[in-house]
């Protein structure tokens, strides 16, 4: 699992692997298998994907932006 | 394609002039247009000319002059159109959070809500045809912005790319995506096929897509624009997809509409954050022209929808 830590990214401090999307997604670069919470395994098939963070989409682990109809939680 | 059918005084001496062996270019710069459907015809035409052009026009007259010319004056009888048509301010606050709130509190009607509830196979079958113009050619206004930009955002508006355009697999290029749908649905899938059913909103739709791609100094716009759409697709998506299953239309046309889904949900967050946030990093009197972009999207959409909710009312 990639770190989203500054600290190993001195070579290309403006591009991350990860990004954490506010009150959204985690948006991951590049081909991962992610694991689910029952275990299920899902292969990334695009250059970017979003996983979902809400635990609210439909189409898990991916978002698909159902977090943006739920109530935010405090920022 | 070819030229479409005129729809008032200048279309028709435009189309003509365009076909023509020995056109009349004088004639085509002094004719008004009698209706703002005469002018986006026209204009919808000239930009044409630019993507894939038509059969019975000459490529060559892409750089005609005349033509250049009138594109000029209609498009900037059209920008003044939508600038007046937008409140001038823009939410204030960090970004990616002000144009997430921005689009969340627009409330306009939803075409992807018809669908998904009411709406009958015919009526399905005619947002198709209306949305062809677009999705079959989907992406390109964008691509015209690409040498236009800071290396930055240059990089993130084509990681989006890639992904609108197949990642170098032709049959995963949305477009095409569409073309499939379109002709299991029974519908014309060539390019254009349909321009001649289209009512202005449509073509406006169209156009401020091309006006905004084709001059650099809308780059900010631009990108709003995307921004925005990339924001209210991933929802209305998965609403359209549920509605042509309701409906037991193609499963070819419902995938295209289940990859917006999640292709969608990331393409947002790339939009607001790498794309509009790196253009802002670099020159940050873009901010106004994004929300701009953003605001024009967003109410030409209305427009469309307030025009086809009206019809099938009727
Ligand atoms: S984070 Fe987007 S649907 Fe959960």
């Amino acid at each position: 699992m990639t770190s989203p830590d500054e600290a190993g990214r001195q070579e290309r401090p403006e591009q991350p692997d990860v990004i954490l999307c506010a009150d959204g997604p985690m948006l991951v670069r590049g081909d991962h298998v992610v694991q689910d919470a029952d275990g299920g395994l899902h292969r990334t098939t695009r250059p970017i994907s979003a996983i979902c963070r809400c635990g609210k989409s439909g189409v898990p682990p991916w978002c698909d932006a159902t977090h943006k109809v739920i109530p935010r939680r405090s920022a | 394609m070819l030229t479409p059918k005129g729809r008032g005084s200048l279309s028709e001496v435009v189309f003509e002039a365009m076909r023509g062996a020995a056109p009349s270019w004088r004639r085509a710069l002094h004719t008004l247009p009698d209706t703002d459907e005469d002018l986006q015809i026209t204009l919808w035409a000239l930009y044409e000319m630019h993507y894939r052009g038509f059969e019975d026009v000459d490529e060559a007259l892409e750089w005609q002059p005349e033509l250049i010319e009138l594109r000029r004056s209609l498009e900037t009888t059209f920008e003044q159109d939508l600038r007046e048509r937008i409140p001038h301010a823009s939410p204030d606050g960090e970004f990616a959070e002000a144009f997430f709130g921005f689009v969340a509190d627009h409330d306009g009607p939803s075409l992807a809500t018809f669908v998904h509830r009411e709406a009958d196979h015919e009526q399905t079958l005619e947002l198709l045809r209306m949305r062809s113009i677009y999705h079959l050619k989907e992406s390109d206004p964008s691509a015209w912005l690409v040498p236009r930009l800071p290396d930055a955002t240059k990089a993130a508006l084509m990681e989006l790319q890639f992904d609108e355009y197949g990642c170098g697999d032709v049959n995963r290029l949305h477009a095409r995506m569409f073309a499939r749908g379109m002709d299991d649905c029974g519908l014309r899938p060539e390019y254009g096929a349909y321009i001649d059913d289209v009512p202005l909103e449509v073509l406006e739709e169209n156009n401020a897509m091309s006006l905004f791609g084709l001059n650099r100094r809308l780059r900010g716009a631009a990108l709003g624009h995307l921004a925005a759409f990339e924001v209210t697709s991933s929802l209305p998506s998965r609403r359209m997809a549920q509605g042509l299953g309701r409906l037991g239309l193609a499963p070819s046309m419902i995938d295209y509409y289940a990859e917006h889904v999640e292709a969608d949900a990331v393409h947002e967050q790339l939009a607001v954050r790498t794309i509009c946030g790196s253009l802002l990093a670099e020159e940050p009197a873009q901010r106004d022209e994004i929300f701009f972009g953003a605001a024009t999207c967003l109410d030409l959409e209305d427009r469309f929808a307030r025009r086809m909710l009206q019809t099938w009312a009727a």
